[in-house]
C-alpha cells in the first residue's frame, strides 16, 4: 500500500537515482585528447595521399586519417588535397610527371572495395621519382574504420621509413580533476591520435601506474580504493576487474612479464621497506626478488623475460639496477652518471632504457644504453616522468606540465620530433603505450 | 498517474542497479563514504604550533586527533627525518594513544610532486614509518597504527612552487572511528 509520504520518498529516490543513471549513461565517453606537434624534422618527406575512391558512402574518410597520422609523426609533409591536379585510384591512371611537378616524393592511391570478407581498403604506395611501386595492400575493415586507417598508415610508414609504424596503437593514462579535497581519478584508454578516449575505471581515491598485458587485452593498475593500495587487472573488452595483490602495505608498480603470466611489482614488508617481487598470476605465489632496506621499486622486464630492471636507492639516491631472475642472482648497478636515475623502461629490442634522470635540478627523460648506462637527455621540462616506449621503439610518451596543467608529451628517440597531448578536462599523466594491435 | 510514475521510477532504479551491460566502462570503484579531509595547512614547513591551529573537515567528523595537537608533520625535501619542531606534536599524540589503547590511527605519508611517482610511494611510506616509530617511543603501540603512502597522488595544496611543495611533504595523523 502506498501513501503520500512513501510515494514522495520513492519519487525523491527515483529522482536521485535517475540523476545518477543519467550521469552514468551520459558521462562523456570522450574526454578528448588533442595532439599538437611541437617539433618536426627540418625536412619532412613530401607525400601525397590521394582520397580513396568509393569513400563517399563510407562512415570515415580513411585517407584523411592516414594523412593526419603521417603529419602527426612530424616526419611527413602531406600535399593538400586542393593542390592535387587529379585524383587517380588505380596505377594505370597515374602520371608520375604530374606528381613530380607537385614536388612530392611519394604517392598513395587507393579505393574502398567489397569482398567476400567484407569491406576493405586497397591501396598502393609509389616512389614518384622512379615511378616504382613500393607496396600494395588490401586492409580489411573488420568493423573498425579508424583502426583500418591506422593500419594503412602503419604500412605506408614502413614502406617509406623502413620501420614498422605505430599508429594502430592505444595509450592508457590517468586523469585527475576536481578540487583538492574532492578529486576524481580516472584511468582512460584512447587511440594514439587522441581520439576515442574512454574511461576504464574511475574512483575518488588515486589510480596509478597503468600497465598493458602483452596481448593488449588487459590493464594492470594500482588503486587506492579502501584507503590502501592494491593492484588490479581489468579486461578491457568486458570491464571485468579482479584484485591480484592486496598485501598489507604497499602494492605498486605492476609490470606484466613478456609471456603475460607473471606480474613484477613493488610490495612492502611490515616495517614499510619496499622490495621488488614477481607474482605468478595463476598460483598467486610471490617470489621475492630484492631484499634490501632501501626502496626497491619500479620493476620492468627485459624483452626476453630473464631480467628485471628496477629503481633502488641503496646507494643513497635512486639509481637503475638489473637482476637476473634465476636463483641466487645479485643486482647489478646500471647507472653511474647523475644523482638521480629512476623508472627504467627497456626499449622493445632491449638495447636501451628510457629513464627519469635529474639534469640541472630538473627531472627529465633520457634514453641510455642498457649495458653502459650512458645516453642522452631528450626532454627539457622541469618534471618530466613516467616514460613509455611505443611498440616500434621510435617514440616515447611521458608525463609533463604545460603552464600549470599536467599533460602528456611525446619525443622521438632521435630527439627530432616532439608533440604535446592535453585533455580538455583536468590533468593527465602516467601514460602507457599499448603493444601493437593484434592482427584481425 | 502517480502509480505510473512510481513504476517508472522503480524501473529506473532497477536499471541503475543493474548497470549497463553493453558499456565497457566499469562502475565507479569508489570507497564507501569518507571523502578526504586534508588538514588546512599550518605554517608550512615551519609548522608545529600546539593545539587549535589545525582543523579537520569531512565525513569522519572532526578528526579527534586535532583536539590533542596538530595532526600533520612536515618534512624537508628528500628527507624522512622528523624535525625538532614536531617533537611536541608527536609526544602529545604518542601519550594520547598510549593512554587510550582502544584508539587507532592511520598515518598517511605524502611527498611533493617532484620525481618518479612510484618511487615517491616508497618515500611517503618512509615518512609514515618514521612518524610511527617516533610515536612508539612516546607511548603508542604498533598495533594502534596503520600506515599508507599516497606518494605524490594526494596533494594538500595545488601548485608548482616551493611553498606548495613544502605543504605537500607531510604525514597526516588520522584518528579512525571504531
Amino acid at each position: 500500500m502506498t501513501d503520500g509520504s512513501e510515494l514522495r520518498f520513492l519519487a525523491r529516490l527515483a529522482r536521485s537515482t535517475l540523476g545518477l543513471a543519467i550521469l552514468l549513461a551520459f558521462a562523456p565517453a570522450h574526454a578528448e585528447l588533442t595532439v599538437e606537434i611541437t617539433q618536426g624534422v627540418s625536412t619532412p618527406i613530401p607525400v601525397a595521399i590521394v582520397p580513396f575512391a568509393g569513400s563517399s558512402g563510407a562512415p570515415l574518410d580513411i585517407a584523411s586519417v592516414v594523412e593526419a597520422d603521417l603529419r602527426r609523426s612530424g616526419r611527413f609533409d602531406p600535399l593538400p588535397r586542393k593542390s592535387m591536379l587529379r585524383t587517380p585510384s588505380v596505377a594505370s591512371d597515374v602520371d608520375f610527371a604530374e606528381w613530380r611537378l607537385l614536388k612530392t616524393d611519394y604517392l598513395v592511391i587507393g579505393r574502398m572495395v567489397s569482398g567476400a570478407a567484407g569491406p576493405a581498403v586497397q591501396f598502393e604506395l609509389f616512389n614518384v621519382l622512379s615511378g616504382a611501386r613500393i607496396l600494395g595492400y588490401s586492409v580489411p575493415i573488420g568493423g573498425d574504420y579508424r583502426l583500418a586507417a591506422h593500419r594503412t598508415a602503419d604500412l605506408i610508414y614502413q614502406g617509406i621509413v623502413g620501420i614498422r609504424g605505430a599508429f594502430a596503437t592505444r595509450i592508457a593514462y590517468v586523469a585527475a580533476d576536481g578540487a583538492v579535497n574532492a578529486r576524481r581519478y580516472r584511468l582512460l584508454v584512447a587511440d594514439s591520435d587522441g581520439v576515442n578516449a574512454h574511461t576504464i575505471v574511475q574512483s575518488r581515491e588515486p589510480l596509478m601506474s597503468p600497465a598493458w598485458s602483452p596481448d593488449g587485452e588487459q590493464l594492470a593498475y594500482v588503486s587506492f580504493e579502501g584507503r590502501a593500495s592494491s593492484i588490479w587487472i581489468q579486461t578491457l573488452r568486458t570491464g571485468e576487474r579482479r584484485k591480484v595483490s592486496a598485501r598489507e602495505g604497499i602494492n605498486g608498480a605492476p609490470a606484466f612479464s613478456p609471456d603475460g603470466k607473471r606480474l613484477a611489482l613493488a610490495a612492502s614488508q611490515k616495517d614499510g621497506n619496499v622490495d621488488v617481487y614477481v607474482l605468478d598470476l595463476a598460483s598467486g605465489q610471490y617470489l621475492r626478488v630484492t631484499d634490501d632496506p632501501a626502496i626497491d621499486t619500479e620493476p620492468a622486464w627485459s624483452p626476453d623475460g630473464r631480467y628485471l630492471y628496477f629503481t633502488s636507492d641503496r646507494a643513497g639516491r635512486p639509481q637503475i639496477y638489473k637482476i637476473g631472475l634465476a636463483a641466487g642472482q645479485k643486482p647489478q648497478r646500471i647507472t653511474f652518471e647523475g644523482s638521480y636515475n629512476a623508472r627504467p623502461r627497456p626499449s622493445p629490442d632491449g638495447t636501451q632504457l628510457a629513464v627519469v634522470t635529474v639534469e640541472d635540478g630538473q627531472f627529465r627523460i633520457a634514453v641510455i644504453d642498457a649495458q653502459s648506462g650512458r645516453g642522452r637527455v631528450l626532454t627539457q621540462g622541469a618534471i618530466d616522468v613516467a616514460p613509455s616506449f611505443a611498440p616500434n621503439g621510435q617514440t616515447l610518451i611521458y608525463s609533463t606540465h604545460d603552464r600549470d596543467r599536467g599533460v602528456l608529451a611525446t619525443v622521438s628517440v632521435d630527439g627530432s620530433v616532439a608533440s604535446r597531448i592535453e585533455s580538455d578536462e583536468g590533468d593527465v599523466r602516467e601514460p602507457a603505450w599499448s603493444p601493437f594491435a593484434s592482427n584481425p | 498517474m502517480n502509480r505510473i510514475l512510481l513504476w517508472a521510477a522503480l524501473g529506473i532504479v532497477a536499471m541503475g542497479l543493474a548497470g549497463c551491460p553493453k558499456r565497457p566502462q566499469t562502475p565507479p570503484a569508489s570507497t564507501a563514504g569518507q571523502p578526504v579531509a586534508p588538514q588546512s595547512a599550518n605554517a608550512a614547513g615551519a609548522g608545529g604550533t600546539e593545539s587549535g591551529a589545525a582543523e579537520a573537515m569531512g565525513a569522519e567528523g572532526a578528526n579527534a586527533g586535532a583536539r590533542v595537537a596538530p595532526t600533520t608533520v612536515y618534512f624537508d625535501f628528500d628527507s624522512a627525518e622528523i624535525k625538532p619542531e614536531f617533537a611536541g606534536l608527536i609526544a602529545a599524540h604518542g601519550r594520547h594513544l598510549g593512554q587510550t589503547l582502544g584508539l587507532r590511527i592511520r598515518l598517511e605519508g605524502n611527498t611533493d610532486e617532484r620525481g618518479s611517482p612510484e618511487y615517491n610511494i616508497g618515500l611517503g611510506e618512509r615518512r609514515a614509518q618514521a612518524v610511527k616509530q617516533a610515536l612508539i617511543l612516546q607511548g603508542a603501540r604498533a598495533d594502534q597504527m596503520v600506515t599508507v603512502s599516497y606518494g605524490q597522488e594526494r596533494p594538500a595544496v595545488e601548485g608548482h612552487t616551493e611553498d606548495a611543495w613544502a605543504k605537500n611533504r607531510r604525514v597526516e595523523i588520522v584518528y579512525l572511528t571504531p
